[in-house]
């Protein structure tokens, strides 16, 4: 048994949530999930793309695939890799923000086997829609400090894409109590997954940080956080 | 606007295509929780675990991982650019 898991670890960037850890029922259950909040985020998405927006958008989607591959290092012999739901959420806004981690998510399952495909609308649920509303919901709730500088946005980046992490694993606590395989303890299972998801955090709030400060100085007008910053000041003035 | 855009792109092939093969290889969190207590036993392979790509390699090669990475950055910015392209709100002087 030990011996095969190495084996399946050294030939594979191990990503996501398998097919099988979650009952038929619970991954059913998190594909109709998935399945509303992405109509939802459709629905929504078309208010926020514009000719500058939309191909914003799809770079950002290409740019999270990227990044999803550089797993890096949190503990010995433990990697994390970012989620991206707050990065796309600050620089395309919340509803286009999921969606982009939704196609991701989709592809790497379809394409390169990577995440389980009765797994996805579990995948989908934690890192595209609660990751992404996370990371949003905390933006914005700090964007006062965001306006004041490269500090400042930095900053916000960090927290909002250290809580995103955090949260998105706790999405998948919530499913494994729900209808997961193995009967392990509920508090187990949170402790040791929130737990390695806060040392993940920290390597997705500084690649989110560093990512939102460079499109920051040089596209100022192409972070959908900070645009909404400006209309309400056009408003008021 | 363009100049970005294009900046944009390269990054993000040059992540894929080559600092993906510095990569951590080990077990990502939650992997790596679900092993150690059991839960991945239950784990089943991916339908598609024996397709093409599969793994980020090419016909379980993974000295290709760049290549991979390459042509998931291409086709998700040709499907999410171009979903987007088609939801976007057009201008009325249709500019």
């Amino acid at each position: 048994m030990f011996g095969n898991y190495r084996g399946r670890v050294s030939e594979t960037i191990a990503m996501h949530m398998s097919d099988g850890l979650l009952n038929a029922p619970t991954s059913l259950l998190f594909v109709v999930v998935a399945v509303v909040g992405v109509g939802v985020a459709l629905a929504k998405a078309r208010g926020d793309l514009d000719d500058r927006t939309a191909p914003m958008a799809g770079l950002v989607a290409a740019f999270v695939f990227a990044t999803q591959m550089l797993n890096f290092p949190v503990l010995p012999g433990v990697s994390g890799h970012l989620l991206g739901g707050a990065l796309a959420a600050i620089l395309v806004g919340p509803w286009v923000g999921a969606l982009c981690v939704t196609i991701v998510l989709v592809l790497q399952a379809l394409l390169f086997a990577d995440g389980g495909v009765t797994a996805l609308g579990a995948n989908v649920t934690n890192m595209a829609l609660i990751g992404t509303a996370t990371g949003y919901l905390i933006a914005v709730s700090l964007r006062r400090f965001a306006r004041k500088g490269k500090g400042g946005i930095a900053a916000v980046a960090f927290v909002s894409a250290l809580v995103n992490t955090v949260v998105a694993s706790a999405g998948f606590v919530v499913e494994y109590a729900i209808g997961g395989q193995g009967g392990v303890a509920f508090g187990t299972v949170a402790a040791a997954i929130i737990g390695v998801h806060v040392l993940i955090g920290i390597g997705e709030g500084l690649i989110t940080a560093a990512t939102v400060t460079a499109v920051t100085a040089v596209r100022p007008d192409l972070v959908y956080l900070l645009r909404g910053a400006e209309q309400k000041l056009e408003l008021r003035a | 606007m363009k100049r970005f855009f294009i900046g944009f792109a390269v990054v993000s092939l040059l992540l894929a295509g080559v600092v993906s093969y510095f990569a951590n290889s080990n077990p990502d969190g939650l992997d790596h929780v679900t092993e150690v207590h059991g839960i991945a036993e239950h784990a089943k392979e991916s339908p598609l675990s024996g397709s093409l790509f599969a793994d980020y390699a090419v016909g379980g090669d993974d000295r290709f991982t760049g290549v991979a990475g390459v042509l998931g950055v291409v086709v998700t910015l040709v499907l999410a650019g171009g979903l987007f392209w088609l939801l976007r709100k057009r201008s009325p002087q249709g500019k």
